[in-house]
Protein backbone atom coordinates (compact mmCIF):
# COMPACT_ATOMS: atom_id res chain seq x y z
CA UNK A 1 0.00 0.00 0.00
CA UNK A 2 1.22 3.40 -0.81
CA UNK A 3 0.05 6.77 0.90
CA UNK A 4 -0.84 9.50 -0.95
CA UNK A 5 1.86 12.13 -2.03
CA UNK A 6 3.37 14.03 0.21
CA UNK A 7 6.11 17.35 0.09
CA UNK A 8 8.82 16.06 2.48
CA UNK A 9 10.50 18.03 4.69
CA UNK A 10 13.61 17.04 7.15
CA UNK A 11 14.38 19.24 10.14
CA UNK A 12 17.60 19.26 11.56
CA UNK A 13 16.71 21.93 14.40
CA UNK A 14 14.33 22.87 16.82
CA UNK A 15 13.58 26.19 14.68
CA UNK A 16 12.96 24.34 11.07
CA UNK A 17 10.39 22.66 12.43
CA UNK A 18 8.59 25.09 13.98
CA UNK A 19 9.18 27.32 11.20
CA UNK A 20 7.58 24.33 9.00
CA UNK A 21 4.88 24.13 11.18
CA UNK A 22 4.27 27.61 11.14
CA UNK A 23 3.77 27.32 7.17
CA UNK A 24 2.18 24.43 6.64
CA UNK A 25 0.18 24.13 9.60
CA UNK A 26 -3.44 22.22 9.18
CA UNK A 27 -1.58 20.16 5.98
CA UNK A 28 1.25 19.20 7.70
CA UNK A 29 2.03 15.95 10.14
CA UNK A 30 5.09 15.68 12.19
CA UNK A 31 6.81 12.33 11.33
CA UNK A 32 8.80 10.56 14.72
CA UNK A 33 8.72 6.61 14.40
CA UNK A 34 6.22 6.73 12.23
CA UNK A 35 4.49 3.58 13.68
CA UNK A 36 1.25 4.87 13.57
CA UNK A 37 1.21 7.76 11.26
CA UNK A 38 2.44 5.79 8.40
CA UNK A 39 -0.16 2.67 8.78
CA UNK A 40 -2.90 5.33 8.83
CA UNK A 41 -1.03 7.22 5.73
CA UNK A 42 -1.01 3.49 3.70
CA UNK A 43 -4.39 3.35 4.56
CA UNK A 44 -5.00 6.43 3.53
CA UNK A 45 -7.05 7.57 6.82
CA UNK A 46 -4.50 10.17 6.97
CA UNK A 47 -2.95 11.89 3.62
CA UNK A 48 -0.84 15.01 4.94
CA UNK A 49 0.14 17.17 2.29
CA UNK A 50 3.48 17.80 3.97
CA UNK A 51 5.71 15.73 6.23
CA UNK A 52 7.85 16.71 8.48
CA UNK A 53 10.65 14.37 9.77
CA UNK A 54 12.01 15.31 13.09
CA UNK A 55 13.82 12.19 13.85
CA UNK A 56 17.38 13.68 13.44
CA UNK A 57 16.47 16.99 15.29
CA UNK A 58 19.33 16.39 18.11
CA UNK A 59 18.09 17.16 21.76
CA UNK A 60 14.47 15.59 22.31
CA UNK A 61 15.60 11.94 22.42
CA UNK A 62 16.91 12.87 26.42
CA UNK A 63 15.60 11.56 29.73
CA UNK A 64 16.32 13.74 32.60
CA UNK A 65 15.28 14.44 36.07
CA UNK A 66 15.03 18.29 36.76
CA UNK A 67 12.63 20.20 39.58
CA UNK A 68 11.09 16.95 41.20
CA UNK A 69 9.84 16.03 37.49
CA UNK A 70 11.15 13.75 35.20
CA UNK A 71 11.36 15.36 31.76
CA UNK A 72 11.35 12.51 28.71
CA UNK A 73 12.05 13.97 25.54
CA UNK A 74 9.32 13.63 22.28
CA UNK A 75 11.58 11.37 20.24
CA UNK A 76 12.58 8.78 23.17
CA UNK A 77 11.74 5.40 21.73
CA UNK A 78 9.84 2.74 23.48
CA UNK A 79 12.33 0.23 24.23
CA UNK A 80 15.26 3.46 25.21
CA UNK A 81 11.98 4.73 27.54
CA UNK A 82 11.83 0.99 29.09
CA UNK A 83 15.85 0.45 29.58
CA UNK A 84 16.31 4.15 31.41
CA UNK A 85 17.48 3.75 34.71
CA UNK A 86 15.86 6.50 36.33
CA UNK A 87 12.66 5.08 34.56
CA UNK A 88 13.17 1.67 36.36
CA UNK A 89 14.46 2.82 39.77
CA UNK A 90 11.71 5.65 40.56
CA UNK A 91 8.44 5.18 38.13
CA UNK A 92 7.41 2.31 38.19
CA UNK A 93 4.00 3.36 36.24
CA UNK A 94 5.75 3.77 33.29
CA UNK A 95 8.65 1.16 33.67
CA UNK A 96 5.34 -1.26 33.29
CA UNK A 97 4.11 0.28 30.50
CA UNK A 98 7.00 0.86 28.15
CA UNK A 99 7.40 -3.16 27.54
CA UNK A 100 3.98 -3.63 26.70
CA UNK A 101 3.61 -1.01 24.27
CA UNK A 102 3.45 -3.03 20.39
CA UNK A 103 6.01 -5.35 19.95
CA UNK A 104 9.64 -5.35 20.15
CA UNK A 105 10.58 -3.99 16.44
CA UNK A 106 8.02 -1.19 16.87
CA UNK A 107 8.93 0.00 19.87
CA UNK A 108 12.94 0.43 18.56
CA UNK A 109 11.36 3.44 16.42
CA UNK A 110 7.98 4.16 18.11
CA UNK A 111 7.98 7.23 20.32
CA UNK A 112 6.44 8.98 23.55
CA UNK A 113 5.51 12.41 21.72
CA UNK A 114 4.54 10.59 18.77
CA UNK A 115 2.41 8.21 20.44
CA UNK A 116 0.96 10.81 22.48
CA UNK A 117 0.16 13.19 19.76
CA UNK A 118 -1.78 9.98 18.23
CA UNK A 119 -4.25 9.82 21.13
CA UNK A 120 -5.45 6.82 20.47
CA UNK A 121 -7.95 5.27 23.06
CA UNK A 122 -5.93 2.06 22.69
CA UNK A 123 -2.62 3.73 23.23
CA UNK A 124 -0.91 2.65 26.77
CA UNK A 125 1.03 5.65 27.42
CA UNK A 126 -2.00 7.97 27.40
CA UNK A 127 -3.42 6.04 30.57
CA UNK A 128 -0.10 6.02 32.29
CA UNK A 129 0.57 9.51 31.52
CA UNK A 130 -3.49 10.64 32.97
CA UNK A 131 -2.52 7.99 36.45
CA UNK A 132 0.77 10.13 36.37
CA UNK A 133 -0.42 13.26 36.35
CA UNK A 134 1.90 14.10 33.90
CA UNK A 135 1.87 17.23 31.21
CA UNK A 136 3.19 17.87 27.97
CA UNK A 137 5.42 21.01 26.73
CA UNK A 138 3.63 22.73 23.44
CA UNK A 139 6.58 24.48 21.39
CA UNK A 140 5.58 26.89 18.83
CA UNK A 141 7.61 29.27 16.72
CA UNK A 142 4.55 32.16 18.11
CA UNK A 143 3.99 31.37 21.40
CA UNK A 144 7.05 29.44 22.92
CA UNK A 145 6.31 27.18 25.51
CA UNK A 146 3.27 25.93 27.16
CA UNK A 147 2.99 23.28 29.44
CA UNK A 148 -0.20 21.20 29.49
CA UNK A 149 -2.08 18.78 31.77
CA UNK A 150 -2.37 15.11 30.03
CA UNK A 151 -5.85 15.13 30.61
CA UNK A 152 -6.37 18.54 28.47
CA UNK A 153 -4.39 17.10 25.94
CA UNK A 154 -5.65 14.38 25.15
CA UNK A 155 -9.58 15.46 23.60
CA UNK A 156 -10.99 12.45 21.26
CA UNK A 157 -10.05 9.93 19.45
CA UNK A 158 -6.96 10.84 18.00
CA UNK A 159 -7.36 14.87 18.53
CA UNK A 160 -5.62 16.80 20.86
CA UNK A 161 -5.58 20.42 21.97
CA UNK A 162 -1.78 20.71 20.21
CA UNK A 163 -2.42 23.78 17.36
CA UNK A 164 -1.64 22.99 14.13
CA UNK A 165 1.69 25.17 14.70
CA UNK A 166 2.86 23.14 17.70
CA UNK A 167 5.19 20.66 18.17
CA UNK A 168 4.89 18.46 21.24
CA UNK A 169 8.68 18.72 22.71
CA UNK A 170 8.58 17.29 25.92
CA UNK A 171 6.64 14.79 28.73
CA UNK A 172 7.05 15.96 32.40
CA UNK A 173 6.14 13.82 35.53
CA UNK A 174 5.76 14.18 38.53
CA UNK A 175 8.32 12.04 40.51
CA UNK A 176 6.56 9.73 43.01
CA UNK A 177 7.63 10.63 46.78
CA UNK A 178 8.54 7.71 49.43
CA UNK A 179 6.39 5.20 49.82
CA UNK A 180 4.88 4.74 46.41
CA UNK A 181 3.94 1.99 44.14
CA UNK A 182 2.51 1.39 40.59
CA UNK A 183 1.95 -1.01 37.36
CA UNK A 184 0.45 -1.10 34.30
CA UNK A 185 -1.87 -4.05 33.60
CA UNK A 186 -2.87 -5.16 29.95
CA UNK A 187 -5.12 -7.39 28.26
CA UNK A 188 -4.06 -7.90 24.57
CA UNK A 189 -4.89 -11.04 22.28
CA UNK A 190 -1.34 -11.42 20.99
CA UNK A 191 1.49 -9.61 21.60
CA UNK A 192 1.58 -6.47 19.25
CA UNK A 193 -2.34 -6.22 19.17
CA UNK A 194 -4.07 -3.49 20.78
CA UNK A 195 -5.01 -3.42 24.01
CA UNK A 196 -8.51 -5.41 24.77
CA UNK A 197 -8.02 -3.54 28.22
CA UNK A 198 -5.24 -1.97 30.55
CA UNK A 199 -4.91 0.01 33.19
CA UNK A 200 -3.06 2.23 34.70
CA UNK A 201 -2.19 2.56 38.41
CA UNK A 202 0.27 5.06 40.23
CA UNK A 203 -0.29 4.93 43.65
CA UNK A 204 1.41 7.03 46.54
CA UNK A 205 0.88 6.46 50.31
CA UNK A 206 1.05 8.43 53.28
CA UNK A 207 0.86 7.40 56.81
CA UNK A 208 0.23 4.18 55.67
CA UNK A 209 -3.19 5.35 54.06
CA UNK A 210 -3.80 6.32 50.62
CA UNK A 211 -2.16 9.19 49.50
CA UNK A 212 -2.99 9.84 46.16
CA UNK A 213 -4.12 7.49 43.63
CA UNK A 214 -3.94 7.66 39.79
CA UNK A 215 -6.30 5.25 38.14
CA UNK A 216 -6.32 5.37 33.99
CA UNK A 217 -8.07 3.26 31.61
CA UNK A 218 -7.31 1.97 27.78
CA UNK A 219 -9.45 0.74 25.23
CA UNK A 220 -12.69 1.17 27.09
CA UNK A 221 -13.50 4.79 26.19
CA UNK A 222 -13.08 7.35 23.31
CA UNK A 223 -9.77 8.20 24.71
CA UNK A 224 -8.08 7.17 27.76
CA UNK A 225 -10.09 7.68 30.66
CA UNK A 226 -9.07 8.68 33.90
CA UNK A 227 -10.97 6.96 36.63
CA UNK A 228 -11.49 10.05 39.03
CA UNK A 229 -14.36 9.05 40.84
CA UNK A 230 -12.47 5.25 41.59
CA UNK A 231 -9.72 7.61 42.68
CA UNK A 232 -11.48 10.24 44.93
CA UNK A 233 -13.55 7.20 46.70
CA UNK A 234 -9.95 5.51 48.06
CA UNK A 235 -8.06 8.80 48.52
CA UNK A 236 -7.32 8.83 52.32
CA UNK A 237 -8.41 5.61 52.93
CA UNK A 238 -6.63 2.46 54.61
CA UNK A 239 -5.18 0.49 51.44
CA UNK A 240 -7.51 -2.31 51.84
CA UNK A 241 -8.82 -5.31 49.81
CA UNK A 242 -12.34 -3.72 50.49
CA UNK A 243 -11.13 -0.40 49.46
CA UNK A 244 -9.63 -1.60 46.18
CA UNK A 245 -12.42 -3.45 45.35
CA UNK A 246 -14.37 -0.43 45.89
CA UNK A 247 -12.14 1.53 43.56
CA UNK A 248 -12.72 -1.29 40.90
CA UNK A 249 -16.10 -1.10 40.64
CA UNK A 250 -16.12 2.61 40.32
CA UNK A 251 -13.86 2.36 37.43
CA UNK A 252 -15.90 -0.30 35.66
CA UNK A 253 -18.54 2.07 35.48
CA UNK A 254 -16.49 4.75 34.11
CA UNK A 255 -14.96 2.52 31.53
CA UNK A 256 -17.59 2.31 28.09
CA UNK A 257 -16.38 0.12 26.15
CA UNK A 258 -17.74 -1.42 22.82
CA UNK A 259 -18.38 -4.96 22.25
CA UNK A 260 -15.74 -6.08 19.23
CA UNK A 261 -13.98 -9.41 18.23
CA UNK A 262 -11.82 -8.72 21.70
CA UNK A 263 -14.91 -9.43 23.75
CA UNK A 264 -18.05 -8.27 25.12
CA UNK A 265 -18.81 -5.22 26.75
CA UNK A 266 -19.43 -6.62 29.83
CA UNK A 267 -16.52 -8.34 29.73
CA UNK A 268 -14.56 -5.55 29.01
CA UNK A 269 -15.91 -3.76 32.37
CA UNK A 270 -15.13 -6.56 34.02
CA UNK A 271 -11.51 -7.02 33.17
CA UNK A 272 -11.23 -3.44 34.25
CA UNK A 273 -12.59 -4.11 37.65
CA UNK A 274 -10.26 -7.21 38.20
CA UNK A 275 -7.32 -4.83 36.74
CA UNK A 276 -7.95 -2.13 39.11
CA UNK A 277 -8.36 -4.41 41.88
CA UNK A 278 -5.58 -6.32 41.13
CA UNK A 279 -3.14 -3.29 40.15
CA UNK A 280 -3.49 -1.70 43.14
CA UNK A 281 -3.02 -4.58 45.05
CA UNK A 282 0.55 -4.67 43.65
CA UNK A 283 1.29 -1.00 43.89
CA UNK A 284 0.46 -0.99 47.68
CA UNK A 285 2.72 -4.12 47.73
CA UNK A 286 4.93 -2.42 46.32
CA UNK A 287 5.18 0.91 48.36
CA UNK A 288 5.52 -1.12 51.25
CA UNK A 289 8.28 -3.58 50.32
CA UNK A 290 10.09 -0.13 49.32
CA UNK B 1 14.21 12.68 -3.91
CA UNK B 2 18.03 11.68 -4.38
CA UNK B 3 19.31 9.88 -1.60
CA UNK B 4 22.27 7.39 -0.57
CA UNK B 5 21.94 4.51 1.80
CA UNK B 6 24.75 1.85 2.88
CA UNK B 7 23.31 -1.57 2.26
CA UNK B 8 24.62 -4.84 3.32
CA UNK B 9 28.06 -2.41 3.80
CA UNK B 10 27.35 -1.05 -0.53
CA UNK B 11 27.00 2.60 -0.29
CA UNK B 12 23.65 2.92 -2.89
CA UNK B 13 21.83 5.96 -4.57
CA UNK B 14 18.66 6.17 -5.49
CA UNK B 15 16.03 9.00 -6.92
CA UNK B 16 12.98 7.67 -5.41
CA UNK B 17 9.71 9.39 -4.05
CA UNK B 18 9.30 10.36 -0.48
CA UNK B 19 6.11 7.91 -0.38
CA UNK B 20 8.45 5.27 -1.33
CA UNK B 21 8.43 2.60 1.56
CA UNK B 22 11.67 1.16 3.00
CA UNK B 23 10.84 -2.12 1.68
CA UNK B 24 9.47 -1.17 -1.87
CA UNK B 25 13.33 0.66 -2.01
CA UNK B 26 15.26 -2.14 -0.97
CA UNK B 27 13.21 -4.77 -3.45
CA UNK B 28 12.35 -2.92 -6.37
CA UNK B 29 15.24 -0.19 -6.74
CA UNK B 30 17.67 -2.52 -5.36
CA UNK B 31 16.84 -5.76 -6.53
CA UNK B 32 17.11 -7.56 -3.14
CA UNK B 33 14.04 -9.24 -2.77
CA UNK B 34 14.99 -11.13 0.02
CA UNK B 35 12.83 -9.26 2.23
CA UNK B 36 9.25 -10.14 2.26
CA UNK B 37 6.32 -8.24 2.31
CA UNK B 38 4.10 -9.76 4.59
CA UNK B 39 0.70 -8.06 6.38
CA UNK B 40 2.08 -4.56 5.05
CA UNK B 41 0.13 -3.24 8.00
CA UNK B 42 3.03 -3.98 10.53
CA UNK B 43 2.00 -6.58 12.29
CA UNK B 44 3.80 -10.12 11.28
CA UNK B 45 7.55 -8.72 11.24
CA UNK B 46 8.38 -9.92 7.63
CA UNK B 47 9.90 -7.17 6.38
CA UNK B 48 12.22 -6.80 9.17
CA UNK B 49 15.59 -4.89 8.13
CA UNK B 50 18.44 -3.79 10.51
CA UNK B 51 18.73 0.33 10.85
CA UNK B 52 21.95 0.96 12.24
CA UNK B 53 22.02 -3.03 13.37
CA UNK B 54 18.86 -2.44 15.14
CA UNK B 55 15.74 -3.96 13.52
CA UNK B 56 12.44 -2.20 12.06
CA UNK B 57 9.92 -3.26 9.98
CA UNK B 58 10.59 -1.49 6.44
CA UNK B 59 6.77 -1.31 5.25
CA UNK B 60 6.52 1.58 8.18
CA UNK B 61 9.56 3.28 7.23
CA UNK B 62 10.18 5.48 4.23
CA UNK B 63 13.10 5.07 2.09
CA UNK B 64 14.41 8.82 2.26
CA UNK B 65 14.33 8.22 6.22
CA UNK B 66 17.21 5.97 5.37
CA UNK B 67 19.22 8.11 3.23
CA UNK B 68 22.70 8.13 5.11
CA UNK B 69 22.30 5.12 7.33
CA UNK B 70 23.19 1.22 7.45
CA UNK B 71 20.19 -1.47 5.93
CA UNK B 72 21.35 -4.63 6.89
CA UNK B 73 18.98 -6.99 4.86
CA UNK B 74 18.54 -10.94 4.80
CA UNK B 75 21.38 -10.71 1.91
CA UNK B 76 23.78 -9.07 4.03
CA UNK B 77 23.88 -12.11 6.56
CA UNK B 78 26.72 -13.99 3.96
CA UNK B 79 29.94 -14.41 5.42
CA UNK B 80 31.84 -14.78 2.40
CA UNK B 81 29.26 -16.36 0.57
CA UNK B 82 28.76 -18.67 3.00
CA UNK B 83 25.67 -18.85 5.24
CA UNK B 84 26.63 -17.50 8.31
CA UNK B 85 26.06 -18.98 12.00
CA UNK B 86 22.57 -17.99 11.73
CA UNK B 87 21.77 -19.18 8.31
CA UNK B 88 23.18 -22.58 9.24
CA UNK B 89 21.16 -23.25 12.43
CA UNK B 90 18.18 -22.21 10.66
CA UNK B 91 18.68 -24.66 7.91
CA UNK B 92 20.49 -27.32 10.56
CA UNK B 93 17.69 -26.91 12.74
CA UNK B 94 14.29 -26.69 10.42
CA UNK B 95 13.73 -23.03 11.31
CA UNK B 96 11.78 -22.49 9.02
CA UNK B 97 9.11 -24.44 6.50
CA UNK B 98 7.56 -22.03 3.90
CA UNK B 99 10.38 -19.58 4.38
CA UNK B 100 8.40 -16.63 4.32
CA UNK B 101 9.11 -15.12 7.74
CA UNK B 102 12.51 -16.43 8.00
CA UNK B 103 14.47 -13.55 6.88
CA UNK B 104 12.86 -11.58 9.92
CA UNK B 105 13.18 -13.77 12.18
CA UNK B 106 16.91 -14.57 10.84
CA UNK B 107 17.99 -10.92 11.43
CA UNK B 108 15.98 -10.24 15.02
CA UNK B 109 17.66 -13.41 15.57
CA UNK B 110 21.27 -11.68 14.77
CA UNK B 111 20.67 -8.23 16.29
CA UNK B 112 19.94 -10.38 19.91
CA UNK B 113 22.51 -12.36 19.57
CA UNK B 114 24.94 -9.40 18.68
CA UNK B 115 23.71 -7.90 22.12
CA UNK B 116 23.65 -10.86 23.95
CA UNK B 117 25.47 -13.86 23.43
CA UNK B 118 23.58 -16.48 25.46
CA UNK B 119 20.26 -15.60 25.14
CA UNK B 120 18.21 -17.63 27.30
CA UNK B 121 14.57 -19.30 25.81
CA UNK B 122 12.39 -16.79 27.25
CA UNK B 123 14.88 -13.91 25.50
CA UNK B 124 14.52 -15.43 22.35
CA UNK B 125 10.81 -15.91 22.49
CA UNK B 126 10.39 -11.86 23.61
CA UNK B 127 12.55 -11.05 20.64
CA UNK B 128 11.03 -12.81 18.13
CA UNK B 129 7.58 -11.61 19.45
CA UNK B 130 6.86 -9.20 17.24
CA UNK B 131 7.51 -11.72 14.26
CA UNK B 132 4.59 -14.00 13.43
CA UNK B 133 5.30 -17.30 11.90
CA UNK B 134 1.90 -19.77 11.27
CA UNK B 135 4.15 -22.74 10.20
CA UNK B 136 6.52 -24.10 12.58
CA UNK B 137 4.53 -23.17 16.10
CA UNK B 138 7.83 -21.20 16.75
CA UNK B 139 9.74 -24.28 18.62
CA UNK B 140 12.56 -24.51 16.02
CA UNK B 141 12.93 -20.76 15.33
CA UNK B 142 13.21 -20.64 18.80
CA UNK B 143 16.46 -23.71 18.94
CA UNK B 144 17.88 -22.20 15.43
CA UNK B 145 18.60 -18.81 17.23
CA UNK B 146 19.90 -20.55 20.37
CA UNK B 147 22.50 -22.63 18.81
CA UNK B 148 23.27 -19.92 16.21
CA UNK B 149 24.22 -18.30 19.19
CA UNK B 150 26.34 -21.34 20.60
CA UNK B 151 28.02 -21.55 17.43
CA UNK B 152 28.78 -18.07 17.32
CA UNK B 153 30.28 -18.42 20.90
CA UNK B 154 32.33 -21.01 19.93
CA UNK B 155 34.08 -19.57 16.76
CA UNK B 156 34.54 -16.24 18.77
CA UNK B 157 36.94 -18.71 21.14
CA UNK B 158 38.65 -20.22 18.45
CA UNK B 159 42.45 -19.14 16.93
CA UNK B 160 41.65 -16.46 14.50
CA UNK B 161 43.29 -19.09 11.95
CA UNK B 162 41.08 -21.21 12.70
Amino acid sequence: MLPSRFDYHRADTLDEALDLLATHGDDAKVLAGGQSLIPMMKLRFAYPGHLIDINRMPGLDQIAEQDGELRIGALVRHNALAASDVVQAKHPTIAATAPQIADPIVRNLGTIGGSLSHADPAGDLGSTMLATGASVVLTSKARGERVVPIGEFLVDTFTTSAEPDELLTQIRVPTPGAGSGGTYLKLERKIGDWATVGVAVALTMSNGAIGRAGLALTGVGLKNIEATDAEHAIAGAEPTDEAFAEAGRKAAAAASPVADVRGSEEYKRHIVEVYVRRGLAQARDAARAA
Amino acid sequence: MQITVTVNGTARTADVEPRMLLVHLLREEFGLTGTHIGCDTSGCGACTVLLDGTPVKSCTMFGVQADGREITTVEGLLEGGQPSAMQAAFKEHHGLQCGYCTPGMMLVGQALIDRNPDPSEEDVRWAISGNVCRCTGYMNIVTSIQAAAEATREAAAQPASA
